[in-house]
């Protein structure tokens, strides 16, 4: 088997709390050794001098679009646009064409995985037929067939009895529930955040409290129930009040929030730019603050993606008729990295953020650089400063609220169970 | 100047400048023979993709009072009936080397991303809730004729202020122009934040035409908008419509503003909007010099 040392580099292993300057063995497909100055022969040596080395990055919120729109992405591009941005676990959404709401579906999904993916593909499953909010689906059944968890995301499950048997049903066989929390009739027309600058730009706005009056209804059914919620992509700073209480109070709830809720506030949609058009909607400096706050002080569990690719036509549109959702695993590390310039997170705790905690979410046992482990591996160049730009994109598509931005910090190269998927060469700094 | 999107961007300068050369217009619109060679050779592209008759009409008069060949475009007989998207269609009328291109559409913004796909000005003639610029120009122009300057005139925005792109841009324009501004109405049409913008919310229209200069009445969408952001059109006209009674608040010299169509006996009684404080048909005529200003400055030789 072959055996890659990788040397030089600054150590993160967030599973352990190691943040120290050691070396990692690759032997095959794992991890054969970490510690100081290894001994014995390798294949090949990877100079690391200045770079981070870290787990792969597990995101529990991608949206990979196959089968059925294949136009925005492929499980092929979705994950070589993953692997592009250090992560080397995904977790596909249910809401493709068809629906991913039975064992053939999820079995499509993980067989096209396996032929064509560059990292790892883990499948969430609709939590209702149809994502209609309305009968549930086989969750044993899908579960059986590989599904990590459950959930209609933007297709919200307004009834609450429903959400109740749902949750019910999950924590019966072992899954946790995914919840997009918006109260679509509260949203109405909204496609922004309501507030100064909606109104200015004369948009249909969307409340916080679109968002909070769902979390609260969704908290008060996981302590009914027992069940085991995520709650997703967290954009308001009264949800991050309520999940803070709620898991003081026993209440199982772990929560996400994406980078672009961390970068971005509503004054990004002046100019009807139709890529700071997302659900929820980007909202004010002051809740941009309780989600960075949130999650240094690890009421929001983790940094997922919610990864949406369109294709460019269907973006460039007037703003109200533009489909939502951004573009995000190739811009996230240098989002996370910009907490730790500002001493928000340490490094392990942004590390932590992208690994390990998202990972322990859905219990994926990924996110960690123990010997025995899946060589699921990242080198990061934390100084890199690099240009976002649409043909620099993996993603088959590129609406990101970030084209035209200079980001720092890059993942330079990722590993796969010991491949290399991602190698950055050095002219595309 | 090279576009006119909104009465946001434009410097308080930029505004007056408008304002001074619609006085000269107005003075072509006067004379026996209406139309000047100004803007002979150009031509301006009217797409109207949202149903609209008066300010349609304004511009196009306006285009050819300047010589310019006015071209119109409607929704219902554009190719945007098969699908093709709006920012093609655009490329597509720049193309056959239009020179301006106004637009009016249902939806906020467009203006603005079809000036981006643009070289050409583009004039923004209303879009969804957004903006309308020339109407504002035409109620600021309209103003400075009644009272001389608009510099501390009292200016009361009465309506469904959440959903007018003319409240939007009067808000914008005057406050820029010095006046004060005040808005009201039933607090489900106020729109969140528009204390940020320099305007003085009333809870009542009393309040807000206690002292005003001028009284600017918005329309309701009754058709829209009844039940879900106020119960009737009978408990509207009562509560927030303009009648002779409760314009006697306002100063005596106050003068009504209307940008039409009007809801006659909804948000103002008959007996105020054909009566001698109203300007409604002064804002019509002093749209056509207001839109040939527009024309000019951003066509024009001035270029």
């Amino acid at each position: 088997m072959t055996v890659t040392r990788i040397r030089g580099a600054r150590l993160l292993d967030p599973t352990k709390g190691i943040d120290d300057a050691l070396e990692l063995e690759i032997t095959g497909s794992r991890i054969s050794a970490v510690g100081h100055e290894l001994s014995g022969s390798a294949d090949q040596v990877v100079e690391a001098e200045g770079l981070w080395l870290a787990p792969g990055f597990v995101d529990l919120h991608t949206h990979l679009r196959e089968p059925g729109q294949e136009y925005k992405e492929s499980i092929a591009t979705g994950t070589k646009s993953a692997a592009a941005g250090g992560f080397t676990t995904v977790c596909a959404m249910a809401n493709t064409d068809p629906v991913n709401d039975s064992p053939a579906v999820t079995e499509f999904i993980r067989r096209r995985a396996r032929e064509t993916a560059a990292v790892r593909v883990h499948v969430i499953a609709a939590a209702t037929q149809g994502l209609r909010g309305e009968v549930m689906s086989e969750m044993a059944l899908l579960r059986d067939a590989g599904a990590v968890a459950f959930s209609d995301d933007g297709a919200v499950i307004m009834n609450a009895a429903v959400m109740r048997r749902v949750l019910e049903y999950a924590f019966g066989i072992g899954r946790t529930v995914i919840a997009h929390c918006e109260d679509l009739d509260l949203r109405g027309p909204g496609v922004v955040h309501e507030g100064a600058h909606a109104t200015c730009c004369g948009l249909p706005g969307s409340p916080a409290e679109a968002e909070s009056v769902m979390v609260a209804r969704d908290l008060e059914l996981a302590r009914l129930t027992g069940a085991a919620l995520h709650i997703a992509h967290v954009s308001a700073a009264r949800s991050v009040d309520m999940i803070r209480d709620a898991k003081r109070a026993g209440v199982r709830v772990t929560a996400e929030v994406t980078p672009h809720h961390l970068a971005l506030c509503d004054e990004r949609i002046r100019g009807y730019d139709t890529n700071a058009k997302m659900a929820p909607p980007l909202r004010t400096a002051r809740d941009r603050e309780a989600l960075r706050e949130g999650l240094a002080d690890g009421t929001i569990d983790c940094v997922a993606t919610d990864h949406a690719p369109h294709a460019a036509y269907e973006k460039d549109v007037e703003f109200c008729g533009a489909p939502f959702g951004v573009v995000g695993l190739e811009t996230a590390l240098p989002i996370v990295l910009e907490l730790v310039r500002e001493r928000r997170l340490s490094a392990l705790a942004a590390i932590d953020a992208l690994t390990r905690r998202p990972a322990r979410v859905l219990g994926l046992g990924a996110g960690t650089l123990e010997v025995g482990a899946p060589a699921d591996l990242v080198l990061i160049d934390p100084d890199r400063v690099w240009k976002v730009e649409a043909q620099g994109l993996a993603s088959r598509s590129k609406n990101s609220p970030f084209l035209g931005n200079e980001f720092v910090g890059r993942a330079t190269q990722t590993w796969v169970g010991g491949r290399v998927v991602h190698a950055l060469d050095e002219e595309s700094s | 100047m090279k576009q006119l999107l909104d009465t946001e961007t434009p410097s308080r300068e930029e505004l007056e400048r408008i304002l001074d050369t619609t006085e000269a217009m107005l003075e072509i619109s006067q004379r026996d023979i209406k139309k000047v060679p100004t803007l002979r050779g150009r031509t301006v592209i009217n797409m109207f993709l949202e149903p609209s008759t008066r300010t349609r009409v304004s511009f196009e008069i306006a285009a050819k009072r300047l010589s310019a060949d006015a071209i119109n475009v409607t929704a219902s007989g554009s190719s945007l009936s098969k699908a093709e998207t709006l920012s093609d269609m655009a490329r597509n009328l720049s193309a056959m080397q239009a020179d301006v291109l106004v637009v009016r559409d249902r939806n906020a913004g467009v203006p603005a991303m079809l000036a981006r796909h643009l070289s050409i000005p583009v004039i923004n003639a209303g879009d969804g809730n957004h903006e309308h610029p020339t109407q504002a120009l035409l109620d600021a122009f309209t103003i400075r004729q009644a009272f001389g300057n608009i510099e501390g005139r009292v200016v009361s925005i009465i309506g469904d202020v959440a959903h007018s792109r003319v409240a939007r841009s009067n808000i914008h324009a005057l406050t820029k122009l010095g006046a004060e501004v005040r808005i009201a109405g039933p607090p489900t049409m106020i729109p969140v934040g528009v204390e940020q913008f320099g305007v003085k919310p009333c809870t009542s229209i009393d309040e807000a035409l206690d002292g005003a200069h001028v009284v600017m009445m918005l329309r309701i969408q009754m058709e829209r908008l009844e039940g879900a952001l106020f119960p009737s059109v009978r408990e509207y006209a009562s509560t927030w419509g303009l009648s002779r009674e409760r314009l006697r608040l306002a100063r005596p010299d106050a003068v009504v503003l209307h940008p039409g169509p009007v809801n006659r006996g909804v948000e103002i009684q008959s007996e105020v909007a054909d009566a001698e404080p109203s300007r409604i048909l002064d804002q019509v005529t002093n749209g056509v010099a207001t839109r040939m200003a527009v024309l000019y400055l951003l066509t024009g030789d001035s270029q």
